[in-house]
Parts: C-alpha cells; structure tokens; sequence
C-alpha cells in the first residue's frame, strides 16, 4: 500500500463531488488491500472471476452474498458449510472500514464508490461495450492488478 | 536439514498413495450407477452428446468448456478462462473426488438445473477420457 495510492482514493472522492455527487457513505474500505489473506478464499472465490478484495463491500454485503451462493448471479457455486464459515469470517472482518451507509448492496458495480469512480466523466459508455471489457465485474481488462487488490488509477490500461 | 527433506519425501509418497486419478473416480461413479435399475455401463457417445447439449437452459457443458475438451474454455458471464476439461489435456482434472462432486452439482444446477444421475456424470468422464 502506497501513500501514493491513498491520495488517489482522496482525491478521486473530491473529484466526485465536484461533479455534483454528494458522498452517500457508501465507502470502500482502506487500505484497499487488506493485511490479512485467506488461501482458501483465494482458491474458491477466483475460480470464475477474480478473488475481489473484501475492502469493497461492507460486512453484511458479505453475509449476504454467502449465504446465496447456490444462485450467484445466476450461476450455482455453492460451498460445504465448513469453507463458506471460513470465508464468510474473512470477509466479514476485511470488510470495508468506512461505509458508514445503512445499505448492503449485492454488486460492487451498485456502489456509489464504484458509480463515482467510473462516471461517464471518467469513463465513456462505448469503452464498456468493448468485448475486452465483457462486463463490469472483469475489473482486470482495465486495472491490470485488480487481482492483487491494486486499482491505482496510473495502472489502469483501457482494452483497445 | 536431511530430515527435513526425509519428512519432505514421506509427505510426498503418502499424498500420492492417496490421490485419486480419474479412473478411480470413475470407478466410484460406477459403483453408483451400478445401484440404479438397468445400468448397463457409461458410453463416451452419450457422454459427448450430453456434453453438447442444451438441457432446456441457456447453456450447455461446451458453453463454457468448449467443444474442443482439449483447449481451454471460458466462462460464459465473466470471461474468465478456464483450463482444459479432458484429463489428457490436463493433468489436475478428475483426481480430487471431493471437487468433481463439487463441480457437478454446481455446472448440472446450472445446465439442467437438477443434480445429475451416475450415469449421466459416468458418461460424461468416459467420453473426456476418451478425448486424446
């Protein structure tokens, strides 16, 4: 975690309210790279997309996505009891540190951290109909690190 | 430092004392198919057939795994690739009984939306076994 990478996140919040977008306590959490891991976590949640950082969702975000695992945005991937306790335990206590929001979105794409970040200020509509991009959950076509928990915003490489 | 590389070595010979390979699992499959009235063996044509097949759903198997079991696949929501099914393409596939049920009854839930019989998950590892 560089301090270089928390001025961004500062920064891009301020920049958002510039734009008229009051923050509605829907933070992610910093550092966005938590210090803790779990390599059962990593193991089952990057099968089919990449392990997303705890820090991007609040707690009861979590719980509920877990216990809903046998339709997961519309794909079965259910766990046995023992590995979804532990991972539901990792994510819950990585969870963002700073939504103070009483809200628990199910996608991180539904944020209003996400939505400020990825404005059409920022970010113009065609650049998600590339098929690189496919969908906004494959945070890796554009954020090369995304996988490491790294969203740094001078790492970030638009798919042509 | 030797007796660390002893401990090393026992590790290594009980992990693949205990390994399962897919004619093991296979054989398991067997096993519960052989319960079921009729059974009279898996067949690779019915496996493939089921494996290309749509079952009512939006997908099919090959939807994300290809039809080319020997390539690698993608997940057709997120893109993420996926690493070749047939055991001849790679080697991880089917020796760990405890993912392949894992995986059946996640991919059948989606595909047919209903766990799969013995024989259908019996045809279908006897067909990728087939694919060189």
């Amino acid at each position: 975690m560089s301090t270089a990478q928390a001025d961004d996140d500062d920064r891009d919040e301020r920049h958002g309210e510039k734009h008229g977008e009051r923050n509605s306590g829907e933070n992610r959490g910093k550092p966005l790279q938590s210090a803790q891991s779990n390599a059962k976590f990593q193991q089952e949640c990057s099968t089919c997309h990449i392990a997303y950082s705890p820090r991007l969702l609040p707690a009861e975000s979590w719980r509920k996505v877990m216990s809903g695992l046998n339709k997961h945005f519309g794909s079965d991937a259910s766990l046995n009891d023992k590995d979804n306790k532990e991972i539901t335990d990792f994510l819950v206590s990585n969870a963002s540190n700073r939504w103070s929001a009483p809200t628990a979105p199910l996608r991180i794409s539904e944020t209003s951290w996400f939505k400020r970040e990825h404005n059409s200020h920022e970010i113009s509509p065609e650049a998600w109909k590339n098929p690189k991009v496919k969908s906004p959950a494959n945070c890796a076509a554009c954020h090369p690190q995304a996988e490491r928990g790294d969203f740094n915003e001078h790492a970030i490489r638009m798919p042509r | 430092m030797l007796r660390v590389f002893f401990v090393l070595c026992l590790m290594l010979i009980a992990q693949s004392a205990f390994a399962e390979t897919p004619e093991s699992v296979l054989a398991t499959l067997k096993s519960e198919a052989s319960g079921t009235p009729g059974f009279q063996g898996f067949s690779a044509a019915r496996g493939e057939t089921f494996f290309k097949t749509k079952h009512g759903g939006e997908w099919s198997c090959s939807s994300c795994h290809t039809e080319n079991t020997v390539a690698e696949g993608k997940h057709a929501k997120t893109g993420k690739v996926i690493k070749p099914i047939a055991p001849s393409a790679n080697a991880e596939r089917f020796t760990d009984m405890a993912k392949v049920e894992k995986w059946f009854k996640r991919n059948c839930n989606d595909v047919l939306e209903r766990v799969c019989t013995p024989q259908e998950k019996g045809d279908v590892l006897t067909y990728l076994l087939a694919v060189k």
